[in-house]
């Protein structure tokens, strides 16, 4: 397949175009996009042959151009809208437009002039794309993004390949644009920048085939793949050339809360499409000016993350559920995020994760029974492909590691999953069993009547001890029921199913008496609490896994 | 869970207040004789003002006739709202800010104070229906308000007060300088 073979869709109309074009330092491809030629195939020949056939073309005269434009080969994948056309130059003279044929005759001197010139032109950066789709664009560039994606040691089968441009690109692009429609539009003709072919898409149809022959294979996908390569493409040299958009359009130009430039590519299409062009003419130059430099690439490697869930005990009352960091200073060894996802990161070969639960316990609460929901973000996994065995035998390793935590049904999930999870939060119950202290002497007796409490409500001011971090609210909460069993006369075991979301501590001992009924009003009392046990969160999520 | 240690008697668990507060302390507020306060803060530096076992108002068995959260012709503490994790709208308060009016049945009249400077979350309404949980509970239910000092002063609103050693060692010099006073 010999793709220099490929014969340019060019029209008589596009002559003009093309020759103001190359004299204003545009390259060969980007004369393409704007000749609208939407053939792929047409951007993948070497750019020296291009350019020396839009020569050849722009310099031809009628009859040459009779011989030249017959069909040297008919391909399958000449898939241009202009296959008509491509018809039509075959035909005798009398079918084109009357207009051109004489103002080509006229022009001829000019057009050779243009030609020495642009000859010139090959070394220069492109005043449009600077260079993205010169040497940027090709094996060179693709063993290198072959390469980032190779050493990222991802595990894949396709990828998609994203492009992202300086936002300088549209204001050059809408530069040359003017520069072409003030030609065209005295031939009677009309350029719609729409029609424009857009420089990401040229780049992709010429990079895709390329990255994919790097890679020994492996299908690039253009439009959706969990695995991303994205090119960035920056260029110092030419930030300035928006901000002249910021004092003509300020609207379109809201300024940013972080560091970053205001000047994004949105902002600045947003405002090219507002700015009239005799306002863009004053402020601009028409065509661009010379770049010295092409752009800069980075390649970047992202897969999209990966969530596992499952449901997690907690054994010990010193553990906190994230980690304690207070001025720099860690105030607790470890936590439960980390201790369950210090395996899971290292298997899935993960840059980072986001872990959430439903509902949390205190550092001095231990978590029984089936244990709690929780969920992981896993943040570009390089690995991302788990039996169902692998997942156990990694549930295991989690067990192992450590006799503080232990976590069961261990799953990978969909995003979905992670709001289902919060869903429980507020509308499921979850038991307790809690070790209370009484100031006063009990016996048995006087406890028993808390046997026949059902549901009761409560009004829970936020708790003193969190209101630091949440706002001052009264909440209603109920505890559906208890069941008490008798220790000693200063300690009883209380346990409750209550309503989640409810404060169990402050029921106790009453914050204040800000939460109200409390445990001390209830037996006439001082109570404190001593120590508390989740047994159980009643929310049936994650499914279970079978052993 | 593991069985407790356990005395019949008065049971020596520390309390809430001992686990999570610390006790601070403002002696004759605004020079008036034995009008001491006392500032429980909690770990996260959040503030609760109470009267001190010492204050006039719970000594010789004196009873309260009316609490007034109204300080001035513009300003009534019960219309104090926050909103939001962030508390605005509190009132905020210096040193000698007057929380509430306090006046007993003997006549008696008692002003108490912020102590600290910081925003005023809540004043304790149940004393207002209730004011025996004052005289019985002056240190948890009979509380008067919660106060949150600015995040970068959390630390140093303390400079102006006295510890418990300070503070019952003032309290000491009294009862042997001078007879009680009512």
């Amino acid at each position: 397949m010999d793709e220099n073979t490929v014969m340019l869709p060019l029209k008589e109309k596009d002559k003009p175009i093309i020759q103001k074009l190359l004299s204003a330092g545009c390259c060969a491809r980007c004369v393409l996009r704007f000749c609208c030629v939407s053939v792929q195939a047409a951007y993948r020949k070497q750019p020296e042959e291009t350019l020396k056939e839009l020569q050849i073309f722009i310099n031809d005269t009628e009859n040459d151009k009779c011989q030249d434009s017959v069909a040297l080969d008919s391909r399958d994948d000449y898939k241009s809208k202009d296959a008509a056309e491509s018809e039509t130059s075959e035909d005798p003279p009398n079918k084109r437009a009357k207009l051109e044929t004489s103002i080509t005759d006229v022009q001829s001197e000019e057009e050779a002039a243009a030609v020495v010139k642009s000859k010139d032109g090959d070394s220069r950066v492109c005043v449009v794309c600077l260079g993205i789709l010169q040497g940027l664009c090709g094996t060179t560039q693709a063993i290198k993004i072959a390469e980032a994606v190779k050493a990222g040691n991802y595990e894949f089968d396709t990828l998609v390949l994203s492009v992202s441009l300086p936002a300088q690109l549209c204001v050059r692009e809408h530069s040359c644009w003017l520069y072409v429609k003030k030609e065209v539009r005295e031939k009677g003709l009309v350029l719609d920048k729409d029609d424009v072919i857009q420089v990401k898409e040229a780049f992709k149809w010429i990079m895709q085939g390329m990255v994919t022959k790097e890679l020994g294979g492996i299908a690039v996908v253009t439009k959706v793949s969990p695995f991303e390569v994205s090119v960035e493409f920056t260029h110092p040299e030419t930030d300035a050339d928006c901000h002249f958009l910021a004092a003509t359009c300020p609207d379109c130009f809201k300024p940013t809360k972080n560091k970053q430039s205001v000047f994004t590519r949105m902002a600045v299409v947003k405002a090219l499409e507002k700015i009239p062009d005799a306002k863009f003419l004053k402020h601009y130059p028409c065509p661009p000016t010379q770049p010295t430099s092409s752009c800069s690439p980075q390649v970047q490697c992202l897969h999209v993350s990966v969530f596992v869930a499952g449901r997690y005990n907690k054994f010990c009352r010193s553990l906190p559920q994230t980690p304690w960091v207070i001025d720099g200073e860690r105030r607790m060894e470890s936590s439960v995020e980390e201790l369950i996802a210090a395996p899971i990161l290292s298997a899935f070969r993960a840059d980072g994760f986001n872990f959430s639960s439903s509902g949390r316990e205190d550092v001095d609460v231990r978590t029984l029974g089936n244990g709690r929901p929780f969920a992981m973000e896993l943040l570009n996994p390089h690995k991302s492909r788990f039996s169902k065995e692998q997942m156990k035998q990694l549930q295991e390793t989690i067990n192992q590691s450590s006799d503080k935590i232990k976590v069961r049904d261990l799953q990978i999930v969909t995003r979905e999953a992670m709001s289902r999870m919060k869903e429980g939060e507020e509308e499921k119950t979850k038991s307790y069993t809690a070790l209370v202290w009484t100031q006063k002497p009990i016996q048995r007796e006087d406890i028993s009547f808390i046997d026949d409490i059902k549901d009761l409500t409560l009004d829970q001011k936020t708790p003193l001890r969190v209101l630091h971090r949440r706002a001052l609210a009264v909440r209603q909460r109920a505890i559906h029921s208890m069941s008490t069993r008798f220790l000693d006369s200063h300690h009883f075991y209380l346990r409750l199913k209550t309503q989640a979301g409810t404060y169990i501590k402050e029921f106790v001992h009453g914050d204040f008496g800000r939460t109200i009924p409390n445990l001390c009003q209830l037996l006439k009392t001082d109570t404190d609490i001593l120590e508390l046990d989740v047994e159980s969160v009643d929310v049936d999520w994650p499914p279970p896994v079978p052993e | 869970m593991e069985s407790v240690e356990h005395e019949d008697t008065k049971a020596n668990a520390p309390s809430v207040i001992d686990r999570y507060y610390t006790r601070w302390y403002r002696a004759d507020m605004k020079g008036k004789p034995c009008e001491d306060h006392c500032i429980l803060q909690h770990s996260n530096r959040i503030c609760v003002i109470t009267l001190a076992e010492t204050h006039p108002i719970l000594q010789n068995g004196r009873t309260i006739k009316s609490i007034n959260y109204q300080i001035s012709n513009g300003c009534s503490r019960l219309e104090n709202k926050v909103s939001g994790k962030s508390k605005r709208g509190g009132q905020f308060l210096t040193d000698f800010a007057p929380l509430c009016r306090i006046t007993c049945t003997d006549e008696t009249e008692y002003t108490i104070y912020s102590c600290i400077r910081g925003r005023l979350l809540e004043v304790n309404e149940n004393i207002l229906e209730t004011p025996n949980l004052l005289l019985e509970k002056p240190s948890t239910e009979g509380y008067i308000a919660v106060i949150l000092p600015k995040f970068e002063e959390s630390k140093s609103i303390t400079e102006n007060l006295l510890n418990r050693d300070e503070f019952e060692n003032i309290v000491s010099k009294r009862s042997s300088a001078q007879s009680q006073p009512s």
